[in-house]
């Protein structure tokens, strides 16, 4: 069976590129196919998880997700490949679906786990914002699969890879792009395996220090509840939940937030999730595995002393 | 201007989530139908900012039954001119982004939005699907849209941060969060909607590509263990060595 699995590479190989080359290793032989001025080092790296094949196609050196979907396209007819795998990132979002309507096939985004038969090929993913899953079947000969970030744990299996020259010529993109605002370095939030999170409880903007020293003592990102992002107190990109970015981090810190449904079914996915608030009754404690019952005010700053005495023992 | 706004609808968001005919249909026993947040509140409110200052019309389009009807009105409630529902059940992505282009091919529309995501499904896929199907270009997650003549300016959320991106029309966007304010509807608006065009269309053969087999609830958690505020060593010593994520 041969697989094509897209990745994008900035500078190392990021975890979901891991996740997206472990993916396509357990349905098949896996060809990498992937663009822009690459390290052949960071190239032959992919061969760690399975990848024996590396198509790149130097000559598209900017994320142009009209060409993507082309250069996929291509990638599909040169390997007659019967899967293609992506990660359901940003990018994933906008180029999968159009490979799969360019090819006819059937298109499963947001997969979290491999199938476990082949035969009535059938795929579990999250839906109804994390509420429930769902196993669906693909019909048709092409099947284009998307991973959710942080749902498959990628595996080494090195095997012997060859880099393959890959400039097709892919036409001009319609879009240009003339601005772009960095995020910033830290890593983003679907990404992240370690969340803190914060509410309403914080009561304002100036103490959210409280917040980002014990993200910064764990190594975590941020994240925020919705009306927090709403009044402005947070960027809107840090909002969690099911009209957010839905995340499934191994923690979730959540400070002062009550546990709407709408905030849970965004985060509920996650591995293990504590949570800090002054209400007993708040809804928040029956979807945690370690609560605290405590003023977010005293709890965080103890919390992040105690990170930092343990981290400073190992 | 000619813009059609895809608007699907969804279970609200405060439904509890239940299945039945042994876990393989949803369960829509005293489920509250809403329009699809991203389709209402960013992708149809910021469709008719822009006719209203440039001028021209708003359609909506659904794949659905009969069933989707009041959640057209609401839409045509809070402002736009008509709309089209596409009969048939929406099996999945590709069959309803399939009825969408193919009603679309011939309309010459300037813009065609969708929203970032239906929140029952969570696809992500319409929009993209579209794109590709009526070879306009498409942009996703469009948080801010400005129109200038037959230039469009946009901003977008995109892995390394925003995007600002312009692109000639026509385009197929994906609306996300920040492209508009939501809009409660008023009771001439409401009214109005009543008697505004609702045009019903036989759909276009597809077959079925993907099909959901079985829903499973998420485990629940066993109950939560409860920490002492003073002794947050003791929450650590049980992150490192009990569930072990840090
Ligand atoms: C259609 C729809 C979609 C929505 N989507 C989302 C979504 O995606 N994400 C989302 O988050 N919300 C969403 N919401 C909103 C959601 O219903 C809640 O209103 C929201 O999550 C509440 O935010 P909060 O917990 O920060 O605030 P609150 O509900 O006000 O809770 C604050 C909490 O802080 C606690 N607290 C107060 N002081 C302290 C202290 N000193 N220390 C510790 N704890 C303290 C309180 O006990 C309380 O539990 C949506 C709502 C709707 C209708
Ligand atoms: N049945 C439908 N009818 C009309 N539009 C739809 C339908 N389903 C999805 N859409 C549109 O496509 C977007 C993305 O949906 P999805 O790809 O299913 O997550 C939604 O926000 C809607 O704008």
């Amino acid at each position: 069976m041969s697989v094509l699995v897209f990745v994008e590479i900035n500078n190392k190989l990021s975890k979901s590129v891991q996740e997206a080359i472990t993916y396509g290793k357990n349905l098949g032989a896996v060809t990498v196919v992937t663009y822009g001025d690459v390290n052949d080092s960071l190239l032959l790296e992919m061969g760690n998880y399975g990848a024996e094949n590396v198509l790149v196609c130097r000559s598209l050196k900017e994320r142009n997700e009209q060409l993507l979907s082309k250069l996929i396209v291509k990638a599909v007819e040169k390997t007659n490949a019967e899967y293609v795998i992506l990660s359901q990132d940003q990018t994933g979002k906008a180029v999968g679906p159009r490979v799969a309507a360019n090819l006819g096939a059937g298109h499963i985004s947001g997969a979290i786990a491999v199938p476990e038969s082949s035969e009535e090929f059938t795929v579990k993913t999250n839906v109804f914002s994390g509420k429930a899953i769902a196993y669906v079947s693909v019909h048709s000969e092409k099947k284009v699969i998307s991973v959710l970030p942080n749902s498959i744990p990628p595996k080494e299996d090195k095997v012997e890879t060859s880099i393959v020259e890959f400039n097709e010529n892919l036409g001009e993109g319609k879009i240009k792009v003339t601005k772009l605002k960095p995020l910033g370095d830290g890593i983003p939030l679907p990404e992240a395996e370690l969340v803190v999170s914060a509410g309403r409880g914080l009561k304002g903007p100036e103490n959210w220090g409280i917040v980002e020293d014990l993200a910064k003592s764990l190594g975590a990102t941020t994240a925020c509840s919705r009306p927090v992002a709403d009044i402005g107190w947070r960027p809107h990109h840090e909002h969690v939940g099911q009209t957010g970015v839905a995340i499934r981090p191994n923690l979730y810190v959540a400070a002062g937030i009550s546990g709407a449904i709408q905030h849970l079914a965004g985060v509920n996915g996650s591995k293990v999730i504590v949570v800090v608030n002054t209400d007993p009754e708040a809804p928040f404690f029956k979807a945690a595995d370690y609560g605290v019952i405590g003023d977010a005010f005293e709890v965080l700053p103890r919390l992040t002393a105690s990170i930092n005495n343990f981290k400073s023992s190992q | 201007m000619k813009i059609l706004v895809c608007i699907s609808k969804v279970p609200d968001t405060t439904s509890k989530i239940n299945f039945t005919d042994n876990d393989t249909k949803f369960d829509e026993n005293g489920v509250q139908y809403i329009v699809n947040p991203y389709d209402e509140w960013y992708a149809l409110v910021r469709a008719l900012e822009l006719i209203e200052s440039n001028g021209g019309t708003v359609t909506t389009i659904t794949i659905g039954s009969s069933k989707d009807d009041p959640t057209i009105r609401k839409a045509l409630a809070i402002g736009a001119n008509d709309a089209v529902r596409i009969d048939a059940e929406p099996t999945d992505s590709f069959f309803v982004s399939k009825q969408i282009a193919e009603y679309a091919k011939n309309e010459n529309y300037d813009i065609i939005m969708t929203g970032k995501e239906t929140i029952d499904y969570n696809g992500a896929q319409v929009g993209a699907m579209i794109s590709e199907l009526v070879d306009m270009p498409f942009v996703s997650l469009a948080t801010k849209l400005d129109v200038e003549g037959t230039k469009a300016t946009l901003e977008r959320d995109v892995q390394a941060g925003v995007e600002v991106v312009e692109v000639e029309l026509p385009i197929v966007l994906s609306a996300a969060k920040g492209m508009a304010e939501q809009r409660i509807p008023n009771m001439r608006g409401i009214m109005a909607a009543r008697s505004k065009p609702l045009k019903v269309v036989p759909p276009f053969e597809q077959k079925e590509l993907t099909t959901v087999v079985k829903f499973e609830l998420p485990n629940p958690k066993t109950g939560c263990k409860y920490i002492d505020p003073e002794n947050m060593d003791e929450l650590v010593e049980l992150l490192h060595n009990e569930s072990k994520v840090i």
